[in-house]
């Protein structure tokens, strides 16, 4: 393993940040840490980096421990979240700085940085003042400062947090091609569950210092661990229920779940495109609070007559206008007992 | 760390306690009675009194005249401000003697307006109060306008939009978010006037004597050294309250302001009341801070074909050992000398403080840097006197005791104008440079030091400032074959005659220039407008 971490644990005064995180990183893998802000994400980055002192566990590269190693010998590469570009130097010395403090020589420093700068798609922006670029232009530059110095690993700490959103979505593909045409290891760390899933081979759900899940984003996103992974992942519909056979006792009643699913006192993950509306004298009767237009489908709140409210998916076309009784009906295939 | 600590603990600390020693000890045991004792006494009661009140007044006064420039100058944007804003405060950065004489040749015996309608103010309080009106205007006007213009105007036009009218919102937007910086502002001028020395010893005559004047006399003149020492712990226990409430607003002042650039915020002059403001801040200045460098300038040029000037020269007056311009080349020695050490101490000091991780007792040493400040240069030159003329640190005959006690007094400068600019280093940008590879050194020298070189200069250049202007300390501890220009100056003055008198107007108008010139390249390289001085 690349890097691994042990039981790495950092407590700011008594309250544990990371707690006993273990996470292993393979090399050439992009693992993406995925969280809501606290969840001690950044924290994780700044203890690898050796930024951060553990309170206990360790933190391995290669095999061997870093603990005393200080951040300048380790070896990692990390972006920060603003990019942290050095105002008072132009782009290039910025992208060079790294290998100024390698001590690698001028001419060699100078046309590494220029290929740098047109792997990141910044062509003879060498010259350019730092306060001159916009924010995407901001990212390459940082992008272009931590690969130079080649890291064996890469650390993003919300790589495109701070970009609009047309322009995220095309950085993350142009990332992810980049990662894996040049074979670096990466850990990142987002709030953004569309960028985890784009860019990761691999993804890590944290929650209050702890790893709540880990898996390939398909893994993670048809069986959500639990029902903090699920409502974070962006699912509304999860519900106490009492599974028996293929059916489970609800709020909603009773509801069909697939063949195979855990038994008992469980939660039950209902997506929306689950939640099927037909008539309003069948099926479970609902009123339509609120409908959201998504683009490509419509979302349609629903206040049942008993239990919580329900999120549904459908077509345009189809979406009945908000105060219409409508009847719901539940498609197994779309229903997930969680565990 | 240790370097600061240990000049402080040497230079401040120890003659401090020798002051204590010598007031509360006799024959060897404590008499804390001593202090009763001496406060008690009618004289000194009334010199306290007379302190008290007329530091009381001049910041009223400063703060009346000073906070509509405030405004004008966070707010309005007029032709000529950037040279009106160095106007304002070439008087804060001029030694007290200067503006002493600059006083005396308006308001005393056969002074301006003794000229033109026989109006003497010199032996009354007015001079004084005018005086140190003229010194902190700069004060006022740079803590409060430096906030006042970066307050986001947008807060006042929420509260407009909410239903408050012009003057509620700005009672209950903007004067909140100024309040702590008017404190301050405030705190720091009454300090100021409170240890006030070189203005007092000049234009206060024998009538009017603050504290510090009075821990001077008892020192030189009535050589009552006990005395001196204990009126020198009341001033230190005054003065120590005064910093920790000033160290308080500060922090409160730093307190979850939204700031915005400057430059949005200010516009023309609009309506009859904005060009009225305008006109009187403009007539204020006009009179209070540049007539009297003026008319000091003037007398100066009294005797035909520079008569004065050439009297500098001339080491017959019999006032002097050496001629007065020597005084000139002393002066520049002893503060190149000075600013070489303030910047030292001050900056490791500052470099020290600015860490992140700087505990409290680190933290606890900031305040303890403002003491020399406020703790009054007379303080620092009578702690010198006796508490470094004995083994195993006799340096009465050395010519490093000046710039020692210069430095003692301008590093607090130094201290006070790199702080912030450490502080704003983004911590990281360190981390970032240390991630790619940079040493804990390497990242000092490649991430610090760049940005705050400017701050360096401007540091060195206020020390520079204050150690050729340095009268109290000075005045106790310089050799008398060897006055600085200020000593020079207040010694010509003491003397009757035209001669002696011109001749000090002309030694204060190179003082002034020389001082000016600092602070006219200081004022190029200041960037921000926030800095405390």
């Amino acid at each position: 393993m690349l890097l691994s971490l042990d039981a790495a644990t950092v407590r700011f005064g008594g309250r544990a940040v990371l707690d006993a995180v273990g996470l292993d990183v393979a090399e050439h893998e992009v693992v993406c840490v995925l969280g809501p802000s606290g969840s001690g994400k950044s924290t994780l980055l700044r203890a690898v980096a050796g930024l951060q002192p553990l309170s206990g566990g360790r933190v391995l590269l290669d095999g061997r421990d870093q603990a005393g190693v200080p951040a300048h010998r380790r070896g990692i590469g990390l972006m920060f979240q603003d990019h942290q570009l050095f105002p008072q130097r132009d782009v290039g010395a910025n992208v060079a700085f790294g290998l100024r403090m390698h001590g690698v020589a001028r001419s060699e420093r100078d046309a590494e940085v220029g290929q740098l700068l047109e792997l990141v798609g910044l062509p003879g922006a060498g010259r350019r003042a730092v306060a001159s670029l916009s924010g995407g232009e901001q990212q390459r530059v940082a992008l272009a400062r931590a690969l130079a110095p080649r890291p064996r690993l890469l650390m993003l700490d919300e790589p495109l947090g701070q970009l609009d959103r047309s322009l995220r979505e095309r950085l993350v593909v142009e990332l992810r091609e980049l990662f894996g045409r040049l074979g670096t290891t990466v850990l990142a760390v987002t709030h953004d569950q569309g960028e985890a899933f784009a860019l990761a081979d691999r993804v890590v759900v944290m929650r209050d210092g702890r790893i709540a899940q880990s898996g390939t984003p398909l893994e993670v996103w048809q069986r959500p661990a639990d029902a903090f992974v699920a409502r974070f992942l962006g699912f509304d519909n999860v519900v106490p229920a009492t599974v028996a056979g293929t059916a489970a006792d609800s709020p909603w009643g009773k509801l069909p779940v697939p063949e195979g699913s855990a038994q008992g006192a469980r939660t039950l993950l209902v997506r929306p495109a689950g939640v099927r509306l037909v008539a309003a004298d069948a099926g479970l009767p609902c009123t339509v609070a609120a409908r959201t237009f998504k683009g490509t489908h419509v979302t349609v709140r629903l206040r049942p007559g008993d239990g919580p409210r329900l999120e549904a998916a459908c077509a345009l076309r189809d979406a009945p206008e908000v105060g219409d009784g409508v009847g719901v009906e539940f498609d197994a295939a779309e229903i997930v007992v969680l565990d | 760390m240790a370097l600061p600590v240990a000049f402080f603990a040497v230079f401040f600390a120890w003659p401090v306690a020798a002051i204590v020693a010598r007031g509360l000890k006799a024959d060897g045991t404590w008499r804390f009675g001593r202090i009763a004792d001496v406060v008690t006494q009618p004289d000194i009661r009334h010199v306290l009194w007379f302190t008290t009140w007329q530091a009381l007044a001049s910041t009223a006064l400063t703060l009346l005249l000073a906070l509509p420039a405030a405004y004008l100058f966070a707010r309005l944007d007029f032709p000529g401000k950037r040279l009106l804003r160095a106007v304002v405060t070439v008087p804060f950065v001029l030694p007290t003697v200067v503006a002493g004489s600059a006083f005396l040749a308006l308001v005393g015996h056969g002074g301006l307006l003794d000229q033109l309608w026989g109006v003497r103010l010199d032996t009354t309080v007015w001079a004084i109060l005018l005086a140190h009106v003229f010194f902190n205007y700069a004060v006022v006007v740079r803590t409060v306008g430096g906030l006042w213009s970066q307050l986001d105007p947008r807060q006042e036009e929420a509260a407009r939009m909410l239903g408050a009218s012009p003057l509620r919102a700005w009672r209950k937007v903007t004067l909140p978010a100024l309040g702590p910086a008017v404190a301050a502002a405030a705190l720091m001028v009454f300090l100021f006037t409170f240890t006030s020395f070189g203005v007092v010893q000049i234009l206060g005559g024998p009538t009017f004597s603050t504290l510090e004047v009075e821990i001077y006399r008892q020192t030189s003149e009535v050589f009552d050294l006990s005395t001196a020492a204990v009126l020198t712990l009341v001033q230190f226990a005054a003065v120590g309250a005064i910093l920790v409430v000033h160290a308080w607003t500060v922090r409160r002042r730093e307190t979850a302001l939204r700031l915005v650039d400057p430059e949005a915020t200010v516009r023309r002059p609009r309506g009859a009341g904005q060009w009225a403001l305008l006109t009187g801040v403009l007539v204020t200045i006009a009179l209070l801070l540049v007539l009297p460098l003026a008319v000091l300038v003037r007398r100066s040029l009294d005797a035909p074909g520079f008569g004065y000037y050439r009297a500098l020269a001339n080491g017959d007056g019999g006032t002097f050992l050496v001629a007065p311009l020597h005084a000139v080349w002393t002066s520049l020695q002893y503060a190149v000398a000075a600013t070489a050490l303030a910047v030292v101490i001050g900056g490791l000091a500052a470099a020290a403080l600015a860490r992140r991780d700087a505990g409290r007792l680190v933290r606890g040493f900031d305040a303890l840097l403002m003491l020399p400040l406020g703790v009054s240069a007379v303080t620092v030159g009578f702690g010198f006197l006796i508490a470094l003329d004995k083994p195993p640190l006799d340096l009465r005959q050395s010519w490093i005791l000046v710039p020692l006690a210069q430095a003692l007094v301008g590093a607090p400068f130094v201290v006070r104008t790199m702080l912030p600019v450490l502080r704003a280093v983004d911590a990281r940008l360190r981390e970032a440079a240390a991630v790619l590879g940079a040493s804990p050194w390497r990242v000092w020298r490649e991430v610090d030091l760049p940005m705050v070189r400017r701050a360096l200069l401007v540091a060195a250049g206020f020390a520079f400032a204050v150690s050729l202007g340095e009268f109290g300390a000075t005045v106790f501890i310089a050799r008398p074959d060897n006055p600085t220009l200020p000593v020079a100056v207040a010694r010509l003055l003491s003397r009757p005659g035209d001669l002696n008198y011109g001749q000090a107007m002309a030694l204060s108008t190179i003082l002034m220039v020389v001082c000016a010139a600092a602070l006219l390249v200081l004022e190029r390289l200041r960037t921000d407008r926030t800095g405390e001085f």
